[in-house]
Formats: structure tokens, C-alpha cells, sequence
């Protein structure tokens, strides 16, 4: 159990790490955006919502793809608990990733494309709280027995992980906000301007409850970080970020929210790993007790590590080239 | 049968890989031959081309987005239900299912977007390129999942360490004797699927009176493509099959009907196999041809399922008819195909309405024959998951009660009842809709992505 985490686990826990907040910035802002669906009525700001997104989504979607599937090959165990953990919330995601998923499809070809709409950003609040829902639970710490989760199927389902997972709604219209502003020139960019300081309180209350709330509950997280003091640098990030955000807004800098939101995301980020490290699954398996043998993480690290993840990088941001700039959409 | 955790997770897994299936194998080939036809309309500039792919990107645009959401489904079933499975056997399914997403999704899905959106948007070789961007992942998306199930089928390369299984040998893994010739019987499988479409939806406009160029060449490209590649695909078939008496005996058995040992060993061509008598009602079988499609010999004494222990055996009415409406979808592929183009080429296609018909109706014959031999190979593994290492029963999640797993079947039951039967609803618009659509140039979503001045 303490043995030091060999260089190549080590190695993919940063990917693995990576590829969350590669995620959780990309797929949160087509998140976010979806939350915002729901916050209007007028289908001229849907449609262009919707349009704004379109060519990202399904790229976005897959990081998360990446994680679930670099999880179970760096470190088959946590994968293997972690799911069975939250069985429930796994199936709400993916049904909230379904109907998020078949609405950019399905809306345009009547029937009852009302469903389908609903069906978005249902879907898509659904997927964002489940998220946040799953960080609080880890705070709170997952019952394993030999290897494999031991515990109820609603173990999750608690005050803390329901504040957090408000929190990361919150979050994710933010950034949804952050990234319509961005894209847009239209009225959509201020209907978005308008309600982005709305979502950043909203997220800062609820986080700051469940702040409070881990104080009295979650004994693992605190004394981790009375060792690790510095890690609270991490919240003064987060809260000077959230100014730059407030700031943007207030100076109409179109780039500003989106590029502090997500920096917002990073350092709280940068927080919870202070808080759980060495732990992958709080408080029981550690990266080093997780990891696959040598064999596996090194087939891996030579191929998919070296070589194609940095492909993929590229590419990817030549993607987000081709559809560059303020985006208009046109001819239904 | 009580309804535990178990029996319901192998239910929920067969249905949701199953729905998941029917979009790939339509996808891969359709993103193949999209990429084709840009080329060809790259390098002729036949304006039918491009007509051709307006059409076929719509189509391939909701198949894929379906083929997407069911996937993601995927990808998370081996952690929640089988997370034994997924404890003992990550070192070896999740650098291969990890490929996978390196490699493959994360190609596909971001070249996607430029293919449904970035025609005005990007020069056209670049367009070219990002459906051939497109095609590579869903190909090699095929290479990775199959990989990771052939050695499932047939594990090898691997050794046990506490219990787990380690990888020791990658290059059998990837490049197994099973692999070598199930991969390409999936491949060939999904392009079969695309080109009987292809040409069912020519004959349907055809049988119409209407889009007649467009109809011509889908008929061409779709007959054409499937007449080449059956052949190959019933080889390799044959392969599979001999690789399946090798290394999975009591499959064979199962798939035979062959319910004692025999020498020289009949063929049941059809019959009820009765699981509890053990043994066949209504059959009819053919003397000594049982021995020469195992080995080629007319005596060769071949084993039946009671030769094996009885907590090994598997299913066999399932595998046993599976594996004939496989081989049956092959047969009619083969004399579709084949009659259909010999008639075109005498230029009588079109005198002969009940041929068109016959074309229109075959559409589904790869669907069947994919979903068909995928539980031939699946329920014929049964009791094992990972063949002669893991029984599936000691792979499900062992927190799971049952009625968390019969909550969550029912949930992905009425979801997928709702979304696939709209999504039916709307490949039939489209269909209906053909050529005719009023938006000269549509995009994959109807709408152009303008630049703000
Ligand atoms: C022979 C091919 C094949 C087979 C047997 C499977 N898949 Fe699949 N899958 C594909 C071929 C494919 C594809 C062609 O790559 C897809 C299908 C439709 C699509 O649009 O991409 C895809 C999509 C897809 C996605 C979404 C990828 C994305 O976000 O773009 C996931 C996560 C999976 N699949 C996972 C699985 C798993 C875990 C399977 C095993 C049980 C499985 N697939 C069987
Ligand atoms: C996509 C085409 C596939 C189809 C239609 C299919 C079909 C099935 C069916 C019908 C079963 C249930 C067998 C039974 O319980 O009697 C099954 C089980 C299973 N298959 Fe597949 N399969 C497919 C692909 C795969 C692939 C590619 C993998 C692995 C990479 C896989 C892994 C499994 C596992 C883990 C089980 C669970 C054991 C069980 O349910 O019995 N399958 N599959
Ligand atoms: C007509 C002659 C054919 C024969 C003799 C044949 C033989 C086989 C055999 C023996 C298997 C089981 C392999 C295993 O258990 O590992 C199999 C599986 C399969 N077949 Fe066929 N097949 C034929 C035609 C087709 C056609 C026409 C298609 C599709 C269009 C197809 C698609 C598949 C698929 C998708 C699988 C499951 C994946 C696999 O196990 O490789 N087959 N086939």
C-alpha cells in the first residue's frame, strides 16, 4: 500500500488527470450551453445555441470516452469500483448523454421535436450534476472490501455530493455562458452576458456550503490538507478567477469569462487532487495500488502516450481552427 | 429462472450491445464509401457524385450520432456489471479498449464535425481528408473492440498473477490466429451491411421511376461491392468456423447440434435442438457431411457437447440457429448480388420489377447476418467470458442487487424504445425524402456555419 507509484503510473495518472480537464472544460461548455437551452423559450437563441456547438460535441463527448477507457487500462481497479459505485448516477449520465447526444439530430425533423428539446437540456443539467455529484461523494470517501465496492447503491446520495453537484451546474452554465459570449455577436452574447454573474454566484454559494459541510463531515479531506496547507493557494486562485470573470463581463471582453471560467476549473482541479493524492479511490486505493502491471502501462505508453496523444492534440485544435471566430448560422 | 443480478446484467449487455451493433455496421461502411465517392467526385467531377453524397451523409449523420449514444452505453458496461471482469482483466481489455479511444474515437469523432459542417468552411482536399479521417476511425475502432474480443474468445499471450490476467505477449494478442481472421469477417460484415443498402435504396428509387443516375450508380457501387466481397466473406467464415472446432470444441458441438460424439459425424442442416432431452426433434440431417465440413474428410470422428463436463456446456438452440440464419443471409447475398449484376450487364435490370423487389427487400440481410453471427460467437462461448478462464458468473459486479440491474434494464428498455423508434421514423423521412430535398446543399445537420462579418 505504500509503496512509491512506479514512473509509468505515474505518467498515466497525469494523462488520465489531463484528459478529465480537457473534458470537463470542452464537454462543459457543450454542457453549460445545454443547461442555458433550458433557460429560454425563443428559438431564434436555441437554434443559434445549438448551432454553436454542434461541430464540437461528439469530440468533446469522447475525452470522456478516453478517461473511462485510460482508467480501466492504467488502473483496471478504480474503474472497476468506481462504476460499480455509482451505478445509478453512471445510468442517469448516460441517459442524459443519449438525449443530449440524438437532440442535435432529432430536433430539426419534426415530430415531437418538443421532446427532444426538453430532452436536451434535461439531459444536459442531468450530466452536469451527476458529475459533481460523484466529486462530492469522493470527498466523502467510497466503502471498498477486497477490491471491490461494498457498499449500497445509494450511498451517494447525500447533502454534500447534492451540493457539489448543484455547484458543477452552476459551473458548467457558466462556462456555457463563457462560451457563447465567445462565439457570439448576436443578441444571444448579451442574453448571455446578463446571466453569466448569476451562474458564478450561484456557483460560489453552493460550493461554499459544501466547503462548510466537509469541514463537519469529511475527516479524510481535512486532515490531508492540514498537511498540505498550500493546497488552499488553489482557492484564492479559484476566487481571484472568478473576479477575472466578473470583470470580463463588467468590461465586455468577449474572451475573458470563458478563458477565467475555465481557469476557475483548473486550479479547483488542482485542489481536490492536493486533497486526495495519493488516493484514486478516497480512502481506501492508491495510485500505486491500482495501477496495471508494467506490461500494460508500457505497451500503452509507447504507442498512445508518445505518439498519439500529441496527433491527437493537434488535430484537434485544427478542428477548432476550421470553425474559428464569431459563428452565424444560416439556411434551415 | 430466477431473476438475479447476473442473469439480468448478461440480458442488459446483450440488449444494449445489440442496438449498439446496427449502427456500426452500417456506419463503417458508409463512412468508407462517403470518403469513396468525395474522391470520385474529386476526380471526375460528375455532379451525380456529389448529389450521391449529400444524400448518404444525412443518413450517415444520424447513424452515427445513434451509433455514438449507444457506444458511450458501452464503454461504461464493463465497469458497472461486470466489474470483476473489468478487475481481472484490465491489464489486457483496457489498453486495447484504451487504443481504441485514442486511435480510433477521438479520430472519427472530431472529423465528424467537419465532415457535417465543414464543407464551406475548409479547401477540398482537407474536406476529402476528413472523411477519409472519418472512414480510418470507424475501421480501426473495428480492429481494437475485436481484437479485445477475439482474445476473449480465444485467450492467449497472457499469464496468471495473483489471480489476474497479465498481458506477456502483446503480438499474440493483436495479431492472434483469431484476430487475423475475425477482424476482417467484421469488416467485410459492416461493408456487406452498407452495400446491400446502398443498393436496396437504388432498386427502391429505381422501382419508384425516379433519380435515375443516382439510382443507377447505387445499384452499381452497392451489387458490385457486395458480388466481390462475399465470396471473400464466406471464406473467411470458413476459417472462423475451423478456428472455432480448434479452439472452442463444445461451440462447435453447439453450433453442429451435435449432441454425442460421432464417427463418421452427420449434419443437421435444420432441427429443433431440445436442451433438456439433449437432443434434436424434427431434423433433418445428412449422413457423413457433418465430417467433411469439420475436416474435409468424409470419416473424421468428431465430439459432441455430452463428451464435455456438464458445468461447460453451452446453449445450443441458440448458437445452432443463429449460425444458420448467418450462413442463410450469406447465401442470399450471394445470389442477389450476383444475378443482380449478370442481369445488369445484359442491360435487363430493368425489365425484371421482381429483381428490383427482390434488391429493395435484401436491404436488411447484413444487419441480420452481423447481429446473427455476433451471437453465434457470443452465446457459444457461454459459460465463459473469457473461454476457460472466467465464468461469467464470477465476472458480475458482486456489490449488484437485483433490483438495482432490473431498474436500470427497464430504464435502458423504454429509453432506447423511445429514441430507436423515432430514430426508425426518421431514417424513413429521409429515405422517403430522397433526392427531392429542397435545400440544394444540405449540410449533415440543415444548416451552413457563416463567419460573423
Ligand atoms: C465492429 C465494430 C464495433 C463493435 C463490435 C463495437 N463497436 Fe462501438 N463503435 C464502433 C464500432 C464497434 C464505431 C464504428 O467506431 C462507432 C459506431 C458508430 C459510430 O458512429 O462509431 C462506435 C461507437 C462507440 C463509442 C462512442 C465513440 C465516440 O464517442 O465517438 C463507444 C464508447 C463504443 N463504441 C464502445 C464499444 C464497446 C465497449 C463495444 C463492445 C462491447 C463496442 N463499442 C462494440
Ligand atoms: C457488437 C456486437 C456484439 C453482440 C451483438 C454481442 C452479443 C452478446 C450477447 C448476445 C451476449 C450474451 C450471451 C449470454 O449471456 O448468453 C454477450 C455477452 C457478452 N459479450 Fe458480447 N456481443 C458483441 C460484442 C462484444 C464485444 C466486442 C465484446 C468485448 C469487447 C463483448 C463482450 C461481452 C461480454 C463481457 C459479455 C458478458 C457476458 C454475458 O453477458 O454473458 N461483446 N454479447
Ligand atoms: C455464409 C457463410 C458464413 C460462414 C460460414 C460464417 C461463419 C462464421 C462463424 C463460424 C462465426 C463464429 C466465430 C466465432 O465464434 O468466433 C461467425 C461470426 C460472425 N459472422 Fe459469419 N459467416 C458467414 C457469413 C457471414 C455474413 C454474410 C456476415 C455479415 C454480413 C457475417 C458476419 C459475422 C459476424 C459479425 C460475426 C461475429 C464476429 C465474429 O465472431 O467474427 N458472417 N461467422
Amino acid at each position: 500500500m505504500s509503496a512509491a507509484p512506479s514512473d509509468l503510473a505515474l505518467f498515466w495518472a497525469g494523462v488520465i488527470a489531463f484528459s478529465i480537464l480537457v473534458y470537463v472544460v470542452l464537454d462543459g461548455f457543450d454542457l453549460g450551453v445545454g443547461i442555458l437551452f433550458g433557460a429560454t423559450r425563443d428559438t431564434e437563441l436555441r437554434d443559434e445555441m445549438m448551432g454553436s456547438i454542434a461541430p464540437f460535441w461528439d469530440g468533446n463527448e469522447t475525452w470522456l470516452v478516453v478517461v473511462g477507457a485510460s482508467l480501466f487500462a492504467a488502473f483496471p481497479v478504480v474503474y472497476a469500483i468506481f462504476l460499480s459505485a455509482f451505478y445509478f448516477p453512471v445510468l442517469l449520465l448516460l441517459f442524459g448523454l443519449i438525449f443530449r447526444g440524438v437532440a442535435f439530430e432529432f430536433r430539426g425533423r419534426g415530430g415531437p421535436s418538443s421532446i427532444w428539446s426538453a430532452g436536451f437540456w434535461i439531459g444536459s443539467g442531468v450530466v452536469a450534476f451527476v458529475q459533481g455529484a460523484a466529486v462530492g461523494a469522493m470527498i466523502l470517501g467510497v466503502t471498498v472490501k477486497d477490491g471491490q465496492f461494498a457498499g449500497g447503491p445509494f450511498d451517494w446520495l447525500r447533502p454534500l455530493p447534492v451540493l457539489t453537484g448543484i455547484g458543477l451546474m452552476f459551473g458548467y452554465a457558466l462556462l456555457g455562458a463563457g462560451w457563447l459570449i465567445l462565439k457570439s455577436d448576436t443578441r444571444l452574447r448579451d442574453w448571455a452576458y446578463r446571466r453569466a454573474p448569476f451562474f458564478a454566484a450561484g456557483m460560489a454559494v453552493s460550493l461554499i456550503l459544501a466547503a462548510l459541510l466537509t469541514l463537519v463531515q469529511a475527516h479524510g479531506v481535512i486532515s490531508r490538507l492540514v498537511e498540505r496547507p498550500w493546497a488552499l493557494l488553489f482557492v484564492v486562485v479559484c476566487g481571484l478567477a472568478l473576479l477575472g470573470v466578473l470583470h470580463g463581463v463588467k468590461s465586455r471582453r468577449d474572451a475573458q469569462p470563458f478563458a477565467f471560467t475555465a481557469l476557475f476549473f483548473l486550479s479547483a482541479f488542482g485542489f481536490l487532487a492536493a486533497a486526495f493524492w495519493p488516493y484514486m479511490i478516497p480512502y481506501s486505493i492508491t495510485v500505486a495500488s491500482a495501477a496495471a502491471p508494467e506490461q500494460s502501462l508500457s505497451f500503452l505508453f509507447w504507442g498512445a502516450g508518445l505518439v498519439v496523444l500529441p496527433i491527437v492534440l493537434v488535430y484537434s485544435a485544427v478542428v477548432h481552427m476550421v470553425f474559428r471566430g464569431k459563428l452565424r448560422i444560416t439556411g434551415h | 429462472m430466477e431473476l438475479d443480478p447476473l442473469i439480468l446484467s448478461r440480458i442488459q449487455f446483450a440488449f444494449v450491445v445489440s442496438f449498439h451493433i446496427i449502427f456500426p455496421s452500417f456506419t463503417i461502411g458508409l463512412a468508407a464509401w462517403l470518403a469513396t465517392i468525395e474522391g470520385m467526385s474529386l476526380a471526375t467531377r460528375n455532379p451525380v457524385y456529389r448529389r450521391l453524397f449529400d444524400f448518404w451523409l444525412k443518413v450517415f449523420a444520424l447513424s452515427f450520432a445513434m451509433g455514438v449514444v449507444s457506444g458511450i452505453v458501452m464503454a461504461f458496461q464493463f465497469g458497472t456489471n461486470w466489474s470483476e471482469l473489468s478487475a481481472r482483466t484490465g491489464p489486457i481489455q483496457g489498453p486495447l479498449l484504451g487504443y481504441e479511444a485514442f486511435t480510433a474515437f477521438l479520430l472519427e469523432a472530431s472529423f465528424f464535425g467537419i465532415m457535417l459542417l465543414g464543407r464551406d468552411r475548409t479547401p477540398r482536399w482537407f474536406y476529402f481528408l476528413s472523411c477519409c479521417m472519418v472512414a480510418l476511425g470507424t475501421m480501426s475502432s473495428s480492429y481494437w473492440i475485436l481484437a479485445n474480443n477475439s482474445w476473449m474468445q480465444v485467450p492467449l499471450g497472457h499469464s496468471v498473477v495473483d489471480g489476474k490476467l497479465v498481458p506477456e505477449d502483446w503480438k499474440a494478442i493483436l495479431l492472434g490466429p483469431v484476430q487475423r481472421i475475425r477482424w476482417p469477417h467484421m469488416l467485410l460484415g459492416a461493408f456487406l451491411t452498407t452495400s446491400m443498402c446502398v443498393a436496396a435504396t437504388g432498386a427502391w428509387h429505381r422501382l419508384r421511376q425516379e433519380a435515375w443516375e443516382e439510382s443507377h450508380a447505387m445499384i452499381g457501387w452497392g451489387l458490385g461491392l457486395a458480388a466481390v466481397l462475399i465470396p471473400i466473406q464466406i471464406l473467411l467464415g470458413h476459417f472462423a468456423g475451423d478456428l472455432v472446432r480448434q479452439y472452442q470444441p463444445a461451440k462447435f458441438a453447439a453450433i453442429e447440434a451435435r449432441w454425442h460424439d460421432e464417427q463418421p459425424a452427420a449434419e443437421v442442416l435444420v432441427g429443433w435442438p431440445d436442451e433438456a432431452k439433449g437432443k434434436n426433434l424434427y431434423a433433418l440431417s445428412v449422413p457423413d457431411l457433418g465430417s467433411f465440413i469439420a475436416t474435409g474428410t468424409w470419416d473424421s470422428k468428431e465430439v459432441g457437447i455430452e463428451s464435455f463436463p456438464k458445468e461447460d456446456h453451452p446453449p445450443v438452440l441458440v448458437p445452432f440457429w443463429s449460425f444458420r440464419i448467418m450462413f442463410g443471409m450469406g447465401l442470399i447475398i450471394l445470389g442477389v448480388s450476383w444475378l443482380g449484376l449478370i442481369l445488369r450487364w445484359m442491360g435487363r435490370l430493368e425489365d425484371h420489377r421482381w429483381l428490383l423487389w427482390i434488391i429493395f427487400l435484401s436491404f436488411p440481410t447484413g444487419f441480420v447476418a452481423v447481429l446473427a453471427g455476433w451471437f453465434t460467437a457470443e452465446v457459444g462461448r457461454q459459460p465463459w467470458v473469457v473461454y476457460g478462464l472466467l465464468r461469467t458468473r464470477d465476472a458480475v459486479t458482486p456489490s449488484l442487487a437485483t433490483p438495482e440491474v432490473l431498474a436500470s434494464l427497464i430504464g435502458y428498455i423504454l429509453v432506447y424504445a423511445l429514441i430507436y423508434g423515432f430514430g426508425v421514423v426518421y431514417f424513413y423521412r429521409l429515405f422517403r425524402d430522397g433526392f427531392t430535398t429542397k435545400t440544394p446543399a444540405a449540410t449533415g445537420y440543415g444548416f451552413h456555419m457563416e463567419t460573423a462579418p
